[in-house]
C-alpha cells in the first residue's frame, strides 16, 4: 500500500517536473528562439540574466519547488530500478537510508544556494 | 518494503536489451530507464554547479568556464535530448496508467482488436513530438539561430 502511494507520488511528480522543468528548458535552451526571461539577450547563463531572475521570488520558489520535486522523482525512480534486481532486505533498506540522505542534503545546499541568490541578486 | 523473492528478477539488466514479444514499446521503456538514469546524474551535479550563484559572479562565471567548452555543449545537447524523450514519454506513460489511452473494454469478436490499437498511435504521435523538440533545441544548439 505504501509502494503504491509512493508510486503515486513518482509519476504525478512527473506530470510536474514535465511543467516546470519544461519552463526551466525554454528559459535556458531556447532562448534565442522564444527570448523569454532573459532581458538583457545574449546567452541564458549570462551573469547579468542569471541575477536578472534571481531577483524575482518567484523565481526562487519555482527552482525550489522543481528541485524537489525532481530530486524525489529521480531517486525513486532509481530505487525501483535497483529493487527490481532483488536485492536482499538489508540491501534495500540501506539504500532507502542513503537516498534520503543524499536528497535530503542537496535539496538543502540547493535551497540554500535560491535564498541565498535573493541577496546577492538585490545588490547588483 | 519491496519483497522480490516471490518474483525474482532473472534476467536482470538483460532483460533490457531484448524487447521480445512487446516490440517496440519494450524499447521505449528501456530507452526511458536508461534517459532517466543519464538526467539523474546530470541532476546531481547540476544542483552543485548552480548553487555556485551564490558565491558571486566570479565563482558563477569560472564555473560556466570549466562547463562551456565543446564536449560540455554536446553532453548538455544529449541532456537535452533526454529531457524530450523522457518528458513526451513519461507523459504517454501516464495516460496509459489512468487508464487513458487502453480502449474501451469490449467483447472478443473475431478479428480481435487490442489495447495496441489505441496505444500505438499514441505512441507514434508521441515520437513525433520528441523529434519536433529535439529539432527545435538543436536549432539552438548548432548556433543555428544567431
Amino acid at each position: 500500500m505504501k509502494e503504491t502511494k509512493y508510486w503515486t507520488w513518482h509519476m504525478f511528480a512527473g506530470v510536474i517536473i514535465l511543467v516546470l522543468l519544461g519552463l526551466h528548458m525554454i528559459t535556458m535552451h531556447l532562448n534565442t528562439i522564444l527570448g523569454l526571461f532573459n532581458p538583457f539577450g545574449g546567452e541564458a547563463i549570462e551573469w547579468a540574466n542569471v541575477a536578472a531572475r534571481g531577483k524575482l521570488v518567484i523565481y526562487a520558489v519555482f527552482y525550489i519547488a522543481l528541485l524537489g520535486i525532481a530530486l524525489y522523482h529521480g531517486l525513486y525512480g532509481f530505487r525501483t530500478i535497483l529493487f527490481e534486481l532483488g536485492l536482499k532486505r538489508g540491501t534495500q533498506k540501506f539504500i532507502n537510508v542513503l537516498f534520503v540522505v543524499v536528497g535530503l542534503g542537496l535539496f538543502v545546499i540547493g535551497t540554500w544556494a535560491a535564498i541565498k541568490f535573493q541577496t546577492v541578486a538585490q545588490v547588483i | 518494503m519491496t519483497d522480490s523473492k516471490k518474483y525474482p528478477n532473472r534476467l536482470g539488466l538483460t532483460g533490457w536489451l531484448g524487447g521480445g514479444r512487446w516490440g517496440v514499446e519494450r524499447y521505449l521503456y528501456t530507452l526511458h530507464r536508461l534517459s532517466g538514469l543519464g538526467l539523474l546524474a546530470y541532476f546531481l551535479l547540476h544542483i552543485l554547479v548552480t548553487s555556485s550563484r551564490a558565491f558571486g559572479m566570479e565563482a558563477w562565471e569560472r564555473w560556466m568556464g570549466i562547463v562551456g567548452g565543446p564536449v560540455f555543449r554536446v553532453g548538455e545537447f544529449l541532456v537535452y535530448l533526454a529531457f524530450a524523450y523522457h518528458a513526451i514519454n513519461g507523459l504517454r506513460l501516464v495516460l496509459i496508467e489512468l487508464g487513458f489511452a487502453v480502449g474501451k473494454a469490449e467483447e472478443p469478436v473475431y478479428p480481435y482488436r487490442s489495447s495496441v490499437n489505441v496505444q500505438r498511435p499514441l505512441m507514434v504521435v508521441a515520437m513525433i513530438v520528441v523529434v519536433v523538440l529535439v529539432v527545435a533545441g538543436g536549432y539552438q544548439f548548432l548556433g543555428l539561430s544567431h
